[in-house]
């Protein structure tokens, strides 16, 4: 996923000059294209996310469209009121990309595992929370960034998934929700972020009667689409998603749906499973795959 | 303009910040009277904008990071110009209105809605290293408070702006010596903060920030000062012009009542 953004954001940058990228000291053999392609663009402000973050609004003021880029939590949570207030706020031009969704650094422990920030950054105005589920959604999204004026998160898995899509829509847009299987099926399965094909890898394996889509945008979300796919799968709807359940992309779409049936939107007030983390850190080292099963993320 | 006309503006400035404050009973002019003269001489030629360049991509950007201090720089924008001045005291921290109790880029000539402490110079960083990276020439400047400086960010950004020869940002660190609970020195000493930023690599200047010809003094300084960013440490009084409001923490909090109002009114004449 990361190696798709990066190239793609090598491209945009020929095009377009002001494309910026600000990295907090990470990023060994991911960011060199872009250092090397386009040095007067490119800055390591060294391990200090705060700066990092209140440099990439300064620039977005001086007229670039400016991407922070680290690892976990260090670009989110670290610097969250930088964000809010220098940002989002300030409708700055910048894009905050964290590598590392989930469990994606599982082996390095819980302060690197990025398990709360989709919740932290869509409870701010002013951010599209982008959460490509394959290395072409990531392709996709980098390129819609580059063309979108205003503040975006972007929440990469790591480098090495699958890609799942076999095409991209052409008309791909913020907030649009992926189909990636429908058959008619009764249930459908959204999965947020690079657990899409491990969901997609279970419907086929475990031969599961169930609908798939992705969803690449946890804020804002398409409504519409959103409706329909409710109103047409009669038993339900399944969120997978590598977040805490609290906050992440089950939330945001639960809140969604109950707007809508509220406000007479929604016909049917869907009955929604979530698969997501239960409000607890592990304790346990393991690798990626290991600790979604602890956590209990598969269907 | 003459020492005698800023001197005169900074008066202003003071007469406008008391007043707001007092018919809207609110905070922190004591940090607002601490920065007048140096916003007087900003105010005065040496800042590149005017009302009618607010959105030039090569005026000059001031950012108040010490956001709470509004007062006087509301006061400073509306005697140039910039917002209108019956408007401002009509609707200061009114329903409605768009003159928040801390700096808001809702306002014409305003870079940065501040009020939580430490974003400023980080900001500030970043715009000056737009400049150098964009060709457009202008300066920022980024004016701190004392007690702010505990934040940790502006440690982070004192370190970037002297890594990448940010020579066209100045800070201005408004040395009132007291914060929201006391003295700094009391409360986390940072002193001897000169010795401290000259270590990091900066050029810094320490002056008087009450005496118009030193801080103009300072700003040349800054102006012919190259591959190193300033760090003008101005040594003033929280409160100053008003006798009772000096050094007194009361009036970081409190606004004047009638009584006092005639006492600083006449004080300011």
């Amino acid at each position: 996923m990361r190696t798709k953004f990066i190239k793609q954001l090598v491209e945009e940058a020929h095009h377009d000059k002001r494309i910026f990228l600000v990295v907090g000291d990470l990023g060994y053999h991911v960011v060199e294209p872009f250092a090397e392609a386009f040095p007067e663009r490119f800055l390591n402000v060294g391990i200090a996310e705060q700066n990092m973050t209140g440099i990439a609004a300064g620039l977005a003021m001086s007229g670039y469209n400016v991407y922070t880029y680290s690892i976990g939590n260090f670009p989110t949570l670290r610097c969250i009121e930088q964000i809010r207030n220098d940002i989002a706020y300030h409708h700055a031009n910048v894009k905050v990309v964290a590598v590392g969704a989930g469990y994606s650094y599982a082996g390095l422990g819980a302060t690197h595992q990025a398990t709360e920030d989709i919740g932290a950054i869509r409870s701010i105005p002013n951010m599209v929370v982008a959460t490509p589920g394959d290395p072409l959604e990531s392709e996709a999204i980098t390129r819609i960034s580059a063309h979108y004026n205003g503040p975006m998160y972007i929440r990469l898995g790591r480098a090495g998934e699958k890609i799942v899509h076999s095409d991209m829509p052409q008309d791909f847009k913020i907030g649009d929700i992926l189909t990636l299987k429908d058959n008619g099926q009764a249930t459908a399965v959204i999965a947020c972020g690079s657990i899409l094909d491990k969901a997609r890898q279970s419907i086929e394996e475990k031969n599961l009667a169930h609908d798939l889509y992705s969803i690449p945008f946890v804020k804002p979300i398409n409504k519409m689409q959103l409706k329909q796919i409710a109103e047409s799968h009669s038993s339900g709807l399944i969120i997978m998603e590598e977040h805490q359940k609290s906050c992440g992309a089950g939330s945001a779409i639960i809140e969604c749906l109950n707007d809508m049936y509220a406000s007479g939107e929604l016909s049917i007030y869907p009955k929604v499973r979530r698969i997501a983390i239960n409000d607890e850190f592990l304790p346990i080292v393991g690798s990626q795959d290991y600790l979604r099963n602890i956590a209990g993320l598969s269907l | 303009m003459t020492i005698k006309e800023i001197q005169e503006f900074a008066k202003d400035i003071r007469r406008t910040a008391v007043q707001l404050v007092h018919n809207t009973n609110t905070s922190h002019i004591g940090g607002s009277l601490s920065q007048a003269d140096i916003l007087a001489v900003l105010y005065s030629g040496i800042l590149n904008i005017s009302p009618e360049t607010v959105d030039s991509p090569l005026r000059d950007r001031f950012i108040e990071s010490k956001g709470h201090c509004c007062s006087s720089l509301y006061a400073a924008l509306a005697l140039r110009g910039f917002i209108d001045r019956n408007d401002l005291m009509e609707n200061f921290c009114r329903n409605g209105s768009l003159y928040f109790e801390h700096v808001s880029h809702k306002l014409p000539g305003i870079e940065l809605s501040t009020g939580s402490l430490g974003h400023g110079l980080p900001v500030a960083c970043g715009m000056a290293l737009g400049s150098k990276r964009s060709g457009n020439r202008y300066n920022v400047f980024c004016m701190i408070g004392d007690g702010e400086i505990n934040e940790g960010s502006n440690w982070e950004a004192i370190m970037f702006a002297v890594q990448h020869k940010l020579d066209n940002l100045c800070v201005i660190l408004d040395k009132n010596k007291m914060q929201a609970l006391g003295c700094t020195t009391e409360i986390l000493n940072l002193d001897p903060i000169a010795d401290k930023i000259r270590t990091f690599g900066w050029n810094v200047i320490e002056i008087d920030g009450h005496d118009i010809a030193q801080i103009q003094d300072a700003f040349d300084n800054f102006r012919n000062n190259k591959d190193t960013p300033t760090f003008i440490i101005a040594n003033t009084i929280k409160g100053k012009g008003v006798s009772f409001m000096e050094n007194n923490l009361k009036f970081h909090y409190s606004a004047p009542n009638e009584a006092e109002m005639k006492i600083a009114m006449e004080e300011l004449k």
